[in-house]
């Protein structure tokens, strides 16, 4: 397997536009003649289907919700980044450039990463004429606050609902499209295979969640924007529904796996009450703009209502290791130091595995209303889930998986390592390294979808010839078929005696504490033979009541865990081959004496994309180098 | 530890749009209070999972209230007792030990049974693919910060895009009609600038769509207002009926302008 | 049966005739409302008329009926007729459409916001429209009246509710138009989109003034008759 990152020549700045020159263009006229496949509608998807089909491509779109307005971005709650400097505070393409190479822990793209920062301008422009109500100032201009991994305010947002207005403002456009009839949608359908022909991508099997009808759909390009695979954990800030079996199917047919190690612990999460929980919460990493983080300094006052501690006996952390930071240090570095104090013993809530973030400096400093205006519906949304007040206790909150920065390896025009199969938004690796900053996902996903593929796909379909899709009756589509309609009955025909659910829970325990804030040999070790035996015995004992054609939920959900079964493996295993410290990849055996990731950059500047070699057969580990010509590696340090 | 909850559940099954249903009681035993509801109903599940019966199918997704996905009448009222909170956000501890609790799906002829309490929702997307948008395609705006927004306008825009589009509106309105949800809409695009040059087609068609879809029509009952777990005002409505008015009194058929290059 | 299937064309089937459109026919309804609301206003200041004995009451009458060269009154009964067919004509296909929006309801349907006078309309419009006739057979035309005489309408209207059971059915009625009204009257507002938070609870209060005069006055007639402060 080769891996040709196709990262055009010239100097930075200037890559992406002498690239958008050299892509072939599809005459307008012939661009109705190909089909295009966008799976995931979410913000990469949603802005992907809506921009090629106002090209003029033929689209079909397909979501396993029942609408594409209510892909997971819509739960992004903070804001996006773009470097339009309307502060004056001194940011440019080049400082969120810089800021995101480095957020990233040196393990991101260079290129890739200055194409995302160029278009962010681009991405708030289109959003504001789609009509997305941001935040404004007074004088009708646009407001923005500030962010973790940043000492600039270029973060635009909408209330604490950005994902959702994004989400929405794509939404919109795509439904335009489809009442245009540019687009087909397919909501309530889930893509089990993907198709590949002469080693190209050439359509996929889905199938109709309502009807159980396996269905297949040809296409000249297909765009995975499926998202990431953070509910490996099961427990995570996803929505239930996501998945990788997407991704997951595109590598077993060919698509390398890259870095599927780096998993991001988002550090202010609602902290879990019990066994029953089904997800976790996120609070939105805004809130540490105001919030103080502490735990006591005893262990003895763990116990204490928070107001009974003494302001000389609480330990603000994150202040005291990241004066420069403070309580805006990046995600990984925040979600690590309070796995830190819980593993001290110095946790607090009845779990012990919590911390404070309090508000009470704010709300002396600001007044309530002022804090309420800007945080209103997440203090609002934590106390419907705590049932605790956050203007008078103190929040309490705990890391949980959140994002997948790893995910299929794709070249500068977001394409896999199949010819045809592009992958946009949280389901690719590429722009953010061993980590992403905040309020960098969405400005990914829209800009994949937005300002990315749509030049990119061109200049793939160029060289294909019109109408030359491939037929059904193709071998290689009827064998696609029957993988599906075996698995599936595979599935309903196990008759055991365990809910999908309980392996889930089963995988995520292991992979949480094996695969989650910090790693070990030993633990990757220990978790490399406890997956298989879950695994197995999940294909031994499993039961699925009902049938699958119709609404079968437990059906779903067990094609997704066992996806998730092995996905886990390659994390573990992808964790265990990286011997450093990078980013949201913490491996124990690499770090400073003050706790701090050490990276390796001598023998792990590089991307590490797995080839799938078959059933039982170890995966093999492809490097892609990664130069650093511009912003220089150097420890990261948020001090 | 606070004492846990045993309950009976009164839940609408039905296999399929074709079929009947029927109420059928469930216990669940031993539920935490720290339990949100759709966590109750997965114990409920898993139980039913083990025996080899089919568990009840309800939609639900994010599970933090904002994807709009959950849906179900829980004792006559869409979402549960609680005020401006989703189904997936209402905890356990809202309700007491011994009680009885009936599960219903949205009920409307434009939300058809899928299967048990998940319904089709999709006319809630046509209604948005014939006018819910701005037409701006990709690459083609001006720098955001051109156009001044008043603050005002910019929050109460979003006061209207809140809706998470999740039907509860409908659900709850005596009428079953749409137009909190098409309000909403209205709202929160003709409020801005950006949206004044399709504000009077953008209602005219969406209203059509939503007679198409055979949703009632308000007859200012406010059940909708106190459902919605975002917190829509009626006052959309109000300010929809306006544009439609004026958009009926002041429409006249455009001839297209295309040229012959 | 998936959402792909189904339309989106909907909208163009159905065409963008304004009376065709639910939000139309709420503007007809509303509009109508006005009118006949308009129209109960002005019917029950006039008839405060009757406290100031048969003579002035008489008179009152005559003018009504003599205006404009005598064909006032007409023109008055023409644009209330179209107004009561109007509203009839929206309330009967808007209930019918509501109707078949939701073929199944709720075993445990609770009602938080909605009030007995707005979920009653359909029932106290039928109950009004049964009275108008009435009322119009009764003092209008005198067909069911016993002892009418056309040339005095004072002494119709007195000895009309002197009958215990009429002046109970009137009463009866005039509730019901208070029900009608405290809903409708908020509702017009509503639907003709006079709405704005600064004015909003002026809404409510105009429409609550509004029914308790009139039907508190409306009421007081058969009472008056039935205690002799009418004679």
């Amino acid at each position: 397997m080769e891996l040709n990152s196709r990262i055009p020549d010239g100097p930075i700045e200037k890559k992406w536009e002498k690239h958008k020159f050299d892509l072939k263009l599809v005459n307008p006229a012939n661009k109705r003649k190909y089909k295009v496949l966008v799976v995931g509608s979410g913000l990469a998807g949603g802005a992907a289907a809506a921009s090629l089909a106002e090209l003029g491509y033929e689209v079909e779109c397909f979501c396993y919700q029942d609408s594409p307005r209510r892909a997971h971005s819509i739960a992004a709650q903070g804001g996006i980044n773009a470097a339009k400097n309307y502060q004056n505070d001194g940011d440019s393409v080049y400082r969120l450039f810089y800021d995101t190479v480095k957020g990233g822990d040196f393990r991101a793209r260079e290129a890739n990463v200055h194409r995302l920062a160029e278009v962010s301008n681009n991405i708030i422009d289109q959003c504001v004429g789609q009509g997305v109500p941001f935040a404004r100032e007074y004088g009708g201009l646009l407001d923005n606050r500030s962010f973790g991994g940043a000492q600039v305010s270029r973060t635009f947002y909408a209330r604490g609902q950005t994902g959702q207005q994004l989400l929405i403002g794509a939404y919109q456009a795509l439904e335009r499209q489809i009442g245009l009839g540019k687009v087909k949608m397919f909501p309530r359908h889930e893509m089990l295979e993907l198709i590949v022909v002469d080693g190209a991508a050439k359509g996929i099997i889905t199938r109709d969640m309502v009807t159980g009808e396996i269905k297949t759909h040809l296409a000249d390009a297909v765009c995975l924007a499926t998202g990431g695979y953070g509910n490996v954990f099961y427990l995570s800030t996803n929505a239930k529904g996501c998945n990788a079996t997407a991704i997951w199917r595109a590598y077993k047919k060919g698509a390398a796996f890259a870095n599927p190690c780096y998993t991001q612990i988002h550090p202010t999460c609602i902290p879990v009450t019990g066994d029953h929980q089904s997800k976790l919460t996120l609070m939105s990493e805004s809130l540490r703009n105001d919030g103080r983080i502490w735990v006591p300094k005893k262990k003895e006052d763990c116990g204490k209502p928070a107001s009974q501690i003494a302001e000389e006996d609480r330990d603000y952390y994150l202040e005291r290791k990241y004066p420069s930071y403070g309580n805006l240090a990046p995600r990984d570095i925040a979600s690590r130091a309070a796995k830190q104090v819980c593993d001290d013993g110095r946790g607090v809530g009845a779990t012990r595995l919590g911390v404070y973030l309090d508000f009470s400096d704010a709300i002396n400093r600001l007044g309530a209303n002022k804090i309420e205006e800007k945080y209103g519906n997440l203090f609002e949304m934590y106390e419907r889930i705590t049932d605790e007040n956050p203007y008078k206790t103190p929040m309490r909150i705990f890391p949980a998986s959140h994002y997948t920065m790893g995910g299929l390896w794709v070249d500068y025009n977001l394409m896999s390592t199949i010819p045809g199969l592009f992958v946009l938004g949280e389901a690719n690796f590429s722009d953010h390294g061993a980590n992403r900053l905040g309020a960098s996902a969405l400005m990914q996903g829209l800009a994949d979808g937005y300002f990315v593929i749509p030049y990119t796909i061109g200049g793939y379909l160029a060289g294909i010839k019109p109408g030359t899709r491939v037929k059904a009756d193709n071998p290689a589509v009827k064998e696609a078929e029957q993988a599906v309609a075996d698995r599936t009955e595979k599935f309903l025909s196990i008759g055991g005696k365990e809910t999908p659910t309980h392996f889930h829970q089963r995988l995520g325990k292991v992979m949480w504490e094996f695969c989650g804030m910090a790693r070990n040999e030993a633990g990757l070790k220990k978790a490399l033979e406890e997956i298989p035996k879950i695994r197995e015995e999940f294909w031994k004992n499993l039961c699925i009541p009902g049938s699958g054609d119709d609404v079968n939920q437990s059906l779903e959900s067990a094609a997704r865990v066992a996806d998730f079964l092995e996905i886990g493996e390659l994390m573990c295993l992808d964790a265990l081959n990286r011997r450093e410290s990078c980013g949201g990849h913490f491996r124990e055996e690499w770090q400073t004496e003050e706790g701090e990731a050490m990276r390796d950059d001598e023998n792990f500047c590089h991307v590490a994309a797995w080839e799938y070699k078959g059933e039982g057969q170890t995966p093999v580990r492809h490097v892609e180098a990664l130069s650093y010509d511009n912003v220089h590696l150097a420890t990261r340090s948020y001090k | 530890m606070t004492k846990h909850l045993n309950l009976t559940l009164h839940v609408w099954r039905q296999k399929n749009a074709k079929c009947d249903g029927k109420f059928v009681e469930y216990p669940a035993a031993d539920i935490s209070p720290d339990m949100s509801f759709l966590e109750m109903l997965d114990v409920v599940n898993e139980g039913l999972i083990r025996k080899g019966e089919e568990p009840i199918t309800f939609d639900h997704d994010c599970r933090e209230g904002i994807c709009g996905t959950c849906s179900m009448v829980i004792n006559g009222r869409p979402h549960g007792p609680k005020e401006r909170t989703t189904t997936c956000q209402l905890h356990m501890r809202s309700f007491n030990d011994g009680d009885s609790i009936t599960l219903e799906p949205w009920r409307a002829e434009a939300f058809p049974v899928i299967k048990d309490l998940m319904v089709d929702r999709g006319a809630f997307d046509r209604i948005i693919a014939v006018g819910g948008f701005i037409s701006v395609p990709t690459g083609s705006p001006q720098d955001a910060n051109a156009l001044p927004i008043p603050k005002q306008n910019a929050e109460l825009s979003m006061d209207a895009a809140a809706c998470i589009g999740c039907g509860a509106c409908v659900a709850a309105c005596p009428n079953a009609s749409a137009m909190l949800f098409l309000s909403a809409k209205v709202s929160h695009l003709g409020l801005l600038p950006q949206g004044q040059p399709e504000r009077y087609t953008r209602v005219r068609d969406m209203v059509a769509q939503m007679d198409a879809e055979q949703f009632g029509t308000c007859t200012n009952h406010g059940e909708c207002e106190i459902a919605c777990p975002k917190g829509i005002k009626m006052e959309n409505i109000a300010r929809m009926n306006r544009d439609f008015i004026k958009a009926s009194l002041t429409y006249r058929v455009v001839s297209g302008g295309g040229g012959a290059g | 049966m998936s959402v792909a299937e189904k339309s989106i064309a909907g909208a163009e089937a159905r065409g963008h005739g304004f009376l065709a459109s639910s939000v139309g026919r709420k503007v007809v309804m509303a509009a109508s409302g006005i009118m006949l609301f308009g129209f109960v206003t002005v019917h029950m200041l006039g008839n405060t008329q009757a406290y100031m004995g048969a003579e002035a009451f008489n008179g009152y009458a005559k003018f009504l009926h003599t205006m404009v060269h005598g064909d006032g009154i007409w023109v008055f009964r023409a644009v209330l007729l179209v107004a009561v067919g109007l509203h009839i004509w929206a309330a009967t296909t808007l209930t019918l459409d509501n109707n078949a929006a939701r073929p199944v309801g709720y075993r445990a349907q609770q009602n938080v916001a909605s009030t007995w006078s707005s979920r009653t309309m359909r029932w106290s419009g039928v109950i009004l429209a049964a009275f108008i006739v009435y009322h119009l057979l009764h003092l209008t035309l005198g067909t069911v009246h016993p002892a009418f005489n056309h040339d005095n309408p004072y002494a119709n209207f007195v000895s009309g509710f002197k009958v215990p059971a009429v002046a109970g059915f009137y009463i009866v009625a005039q509730l019901c138009l208070g029900l009608h009204m405290w809903h409708g009257v908020w509702s017009f507002t509503q639907s003709l989109g006079w709405s704005h938070p600064r004015y909003d609870g002026l809404r409510r209060n105009f429409a609550t003034g509004l029914t308790v005069l009139v039907v508190g006055v409306n009421i007081s007639y058969p009472i008056a008759v039935l205690t002799g402060f009418i004679r």
